[in-house]
C-alpha cells in the first residue's frame, strides 16, 4: 500500500458566501462583520458549532459571538471550561466525527497551551491519516496591540503558526474580508488560524467585498495602488500603511499598499509583481521582526525580484523585547512615523 | 470494592491467576466459554505478532518496535467489550486493540517500519490512529463523544425530556492511555470536559507499572483509578492481566456512557513485561525479581489454565499453530512492504496543495533527476 497524491477539488472558494440578503447598513464594525460571518455560517450548515471561553452567554469578551447562542443554541454555541488545550482538543474531535468547529481562542496570548494541539495533532492529522482525515477546524484569534491591555492580551504570535506546515492562517483588515475570510475559513477542509485585528474591532466598512465573485482566501490584495514602494502590510497594519500611504503622497511619493489576508500560504505572485514594478519593499507587521515573517518574505523577494530591487526590502515590527507594558506599547508599536521611516531608507539606495 | 479470593491490589478479579473463578458483587463474569476460547485465541496471537515484530526490529527491518507483552488481557478484554459503532482511540502500544478490530497487522508495521506515521482510515475500523504525544488522544476522544451527544440533540427526533433521540443504538468512545499519560495536563483536561459535559466516553488506563524508566509512584500518591472521584465520575481498578475482569469492568463503563451517565475511568492494573521499545533497556531500571513476580501473574497462561478443563491438548496445539501462522505471514507481508515514493512527504499536508507545496515538490523532484545519468 503507497499513499498516492489526488488532486481534490478547490474548496477555497466559497461563491455563496456572501452576507444574508437582509438590508445591512452601510458600514458596519469589523467585529459586526465576524459575528455575521459566523451566523450566517451556522445557519447554512448545521455542522458549524462554535466552542471556547465565554462565547454563549456572555457573546464573547469582545461580543463578536453576540447573540450567536441565543439563535442556535447551547449545543452549537459551548460555553468551555476555561481549557484552551481542550478546546483545540475536542474541536478535533469533533472534526472528526463530522462537524466544521469553530474555535475562539480568548487572547492571543492565551494559545500557547493549545500550541501543542494545534501543531503536533490538528495540522498533521490529514497527512497521519494518508488524507481520510479532513480537520476542518477554525480557530479564531484575537491578536496583537494597541487597547493597553495587561500581559499576554497584546501578542502577535502568528509567526509560530506560519512555520508549522499543515495550517493555513488568514488575517483580515477590513470588515468585508472578516466576513467574507471567515466564511472562506469555515467552509475550508484544512485547519485555519484566524487571526483577528483586535484593535480594529471597531473600525467600520462595507459587508460586502467589491469583486465579484470574491477573490479567493489565498489571495493578497493591494489596498492602494502605487509606483515607487510597496508596502507589505496585514491586520492591524494595513491601516497604519494606509495613512503612511497619504502622508507620503503629500510628500510627492507614491506607495503602494498590499494587504496580504493570508499568511500562510504567502500571495507569492501578487507580492513578486508588486514589487517588481515599485523596486522597493518593507514589510510592517506587529510581531516580532526576527525571525518573523517579514524575515521570510524579504528573503523571497529578494530570490524573486533580486534585479528589480532598489533597495533591500525593509522590516518594520516589533523589537526583540517582550510586549510592553500599556504605557509604553505606543513606543514598541510600528507606527506611521516609523512606516515612513523605513520607506526613506528605502530611498538612500 | 472486591470478594472471593479478589486483590484490592490488583482491583477487581474474576479469574484468579490459578486459573480459578471468583466472583464481584458489581461485575459479573460475561465471558462464556467460547468467548474466553476466542479471547484465547487473539492474546496468544498478539504475542506471537509482537514476538515476529520484536525479532523483526532486532534484523533491522523495522526502525521500532513498541512491545505489549503483558497487556494482553488488558488489551483485548477492553476492546471485545466495544461494539462496531463504539469509536477506540488509542495511544501507541495498542496494537491487540488495533487487530482484533480488524486493523490488518501489517498496517501497524507500516508506521513501524518508517513507511508511514499512521496511515490508516480510521473510519474503516472505528479505529484512529496512534497518538504518539501523551494524553493528545483524550481529549479527541471527548471531543468525538461530544459529537455523538449533538448526533442526538441535532436529530429531529431528538427528545428533550428524555434526553435521547428515538433514533439507532447510542455509541460511547474508549480512550486508551497510560500510566504515564496520566500526569499529563491533556488527559485532566479530558477529564474536566467529559465531566462537564457528561460526555459518553470510557478512559481506559493501563497502568503498565512504567513510563520509560519512571515508576507509577512517580505520577501518582493516589491508585490512578481514585483520581476520577475528584472530577467527578466513577473510577474503577480492574485487574489489568484478567481478561474476564477487564471485559465485565469495560462493558459496564460503555454501557453508562451509552445509556447517557456519563464517563468512566478505568485503571487496568497491569505490567510492562517488556522495555518500553526496542531502544530501551529495562534492566537499568527495575527491581530484580518484580518481572518473575509478574510472570507468574501472565495474562495469557491465566486463562490457558481457566479453559484445561474444557479444552484438550489437541486445541490448544491448534491454537499456537495458528498464531504462528499468523506470525509467519505478518514477516512475510512486512517484508513485501514497498518503501513510499520519494515525495511522498508532500502528499495530504493540506486537504488542496498550495501553489507553493506544489512548486517546492516539483523543484525536489527535478533536483533527484539532476543525479540521474
Amino acid at each position: 500500500m503507497t499513499t498516492t497524491h489526488t488532486p481534490r477539488p478547490s474548496t477555497l472558494l466559497v461563491p455563496e458566501a456572501r452576507p444574508a440578503a437582509e438590508p445591512a447598513p452601510a458600514s458596519v464594525p469589523l467585529a459586526r462583520a465576524l459575528g455575521a460571518g459566523l451566523r450566517d455560517a451556522m445557519a447554512a450548515d448545521p455542522k458549524v458549532v462554535l466552542l471556547g471561553e465565554d462565547v454563549g452567554r456572555l457573546g464573547g469578551v469582545f461580543r463578536v459571538t453576540d447573540g450567536l447562542q441565543e439563535e442556535f443554541g447551547e449545543a452549537r454555541v459551548i460555553d468551555s471550561p476555561l481549557s484552551e488545550s481542550g478546546i483545540v482538543g475536542a474541536a478535533i474531535g469533533l472534526a472528526m466525527r463530522g462537524y466544521r468547529p469553530v474555535c475562539e481562542i480568548q487572547f492571543d496570548g492565551f494559545v500557547y497551551p493549545a500550541f501543542d494541539q494545534i501543531v503536533t495533532q490538528l495540522s498533521r492529522l490529514h497527512q497521519r491519516s494518508a488524507g481520510h482525515l479532513r480537520m476542518a477546524v477554525t480557530i479564531r484569534i484575537p491578536y496583537g496591540g494597541g487597547i493597553h491591555a495587561v500581559e499576554h492580551h497584546s501578542e502577535s504570535p502568528e509567526a509560530y503558526f506560519a512555520h508549522t506546515p499543515g495550517l493555513r492562517l488568514l488575517t483580515p483588515s477590513t470588515s468585508a474580508d472578516a466576513y467574507l475570510l471567515l466564511r472562506q475559513a469555515i467552509a475550508c477542509d484544512d485547519p485555519v488560524i484566524f487571526f483577528e485585528p483586535k484593535r480594529r474591532y471597531w473600525e467600520r466598512g462595507p459587508l460586502t467585498a467589491p469583486e465579484d465573485p470574491p477573490p479567493p482566501m489565498e489571495r493578497a490584495r493591494v489596498a492602494r495602488p502605487g509606483t515607487d514602494v510597496t508596502l507589505i502590510a496585514y491586520g492591524p497594519t494595513v491601516r497604519t500603511c494606509l495613512d503612511a500611504a497619504s502622508a507620503a503622497a503629500a510628500d510627492g511619493r507614491s506607495v503602494e499598499v498590499v494587504d496580504l489576508r493570508s499568511l500562510a500560504p504567502l500571495d507569492w505572485p501578487t507580492l513578486a509583481d508588486s514589487v517588481r514594478r515599485t523596486g522597493r519593499a518593507v514589510v510592517v507587521h506587529e510581531a516580532v521582526v526576527t525571525a518573523g515573517l517579514g524575515a521570510e518574505i524579504a528573503a523571497r523577494l529578494t530570490e524573486e525580484c533580486f534585479y528589480h530591487l532598489e533597495a533591500p526590502v525593509g522590516r518594520v515590527g516589533g523589537y526583540h523585547a517582550p510586549y510592553p507594558a500599556a504605557r509604553l506599547e505606543q513606543e514598541y508599536l510600528p507606527d506611521l512615523d516609523r512606516v515612513l521611516d523605513a520607506v526613506d531608507r528605502a530611498f538612500r539606495y | 470494592m472486591s470478594s472471593g479470593d479478589s486483590s484490592d491490589d490488583y482491583g477487581v478479579r474474576l479469574l484468579n491467576p490459578d486459573g480459578s473463578a471468583c466472583e464481584h458483587v458489581d461485575f459479573p463474569a460475561l465471558l462464556g466459554v467460547e468467548e474466553l476460547k476466542g479471547c484465547y485465541g487473539a492474546m496468544l496471537r498478539t504475542r506471537h505478532l509482537d514476538e515476529a515484530a520484536t525479532a523483526l526490529q532486532r534484523q533491522g527491518e523495522l526502525a521500532l518496535w513498541i512491545p505489549l507483552r503483558g497487556q494482553e488481557a488488558a488489551q483485548i478484554g477492553s476492546v471485545r467489550a466495544a461494539t462496531p459503532t463504539d469509536f477506540i482511540f488509542p495511544s501507541y502500544r495498542e496494537h491487540a486493540v488495533a487487530w482484533d478490530r480488524g486493523l490488518p497487522a501489517v498496517e501497524v508495521m507500516r508506521l513501524l517500519r518508517g513507511i508511514t506515521h499512521g496511515g490508516w482510515d480510521p473510519a474503516a475500523h472505528n479505529l484512529a490512529n496512534y497518538a504518539l504525544v501523551l494524553a493528545s488522544q483524550t481529549l479527541h476522544a471527548v471531543g468525538y463523544a461530544l459529537g455523538l451527544q449533538l448526533d442526538a440533540r441535532l436529530d429531529p427526533r431528538y427528545d428533550a425530556q428524555a434526553g435521547a433521540p428515538a433514533g439507532p443504538e447510542p455509541a460511547a468512545v474508549i480512550a486508551y492511555l497510560g500510566d504515564g499519560a496520566m500526569s499529563q495536563g491533556d488527559a485532566n483536561e479530558a477529564f474536566v470536559w467529559a465531566a462537564s459535559f457528561n460526555a459518553p466516553v470510557v478512559f481506559f488506563c493501563q497502568n503498565n507499572q512504567w513510563a520509560i524508566s519512571t515508576p507509577a509512584a512517580r505520577q501518582s500518591r493516589v491508585p490512578l483509578a481514585a483520581r476520577a472521584a475528584g472530577f467527578g465520575f466513577p473510577g474503577v481498578r480492574v485487574d489489568g492481566n484478567d481478561v474476564v475482569a477487564v471485559h465485565s469492568v469495560t462493558s459496564s463503563a460503555l454501557a453508562r456512557a451509552r445509556a447517557g451517565e456519563g464517563p468512566t475511568l478505568i485503571e487496568a492494573y497491569t505490567y510492562r513485561m517488556g522495555p518500553h521499545t526496542t531502544s530501551d533497556d529495562p534492566t537499568r531500571y527495575q527491581p530484580t525479581g518484580e518481572v518473575d513476580h509478574w510472570r507468574a501473574l501472565d495474562p495469557i497462561d491465566r486463562v490457558e489454565r481457566a479453559l484445561a478443563p474444557v479444552c484438550d491438548a489437541a486445541w490448544f496445539d491448534g491454537q499456537r499453530a495458528e498464531a504462528a501462522a499468523a506470525a509467519a505471514r505478518l514477516r512475510t507481508a512486512t517484508l513485501a512492504l514497498p518503501d513510499p515514493a520519494p515525495d511522498a512527504f508532500f502528499d495530504e499536508v493540506l486537504v488542496t496543495e498550495t501553489e507553493e507545496a506544489r512548486a517546492q515538490r516539483a523543484s525536489f523532484r527535478e533536483y533527484r533527476e539532476s543525479f540521474q545519468v
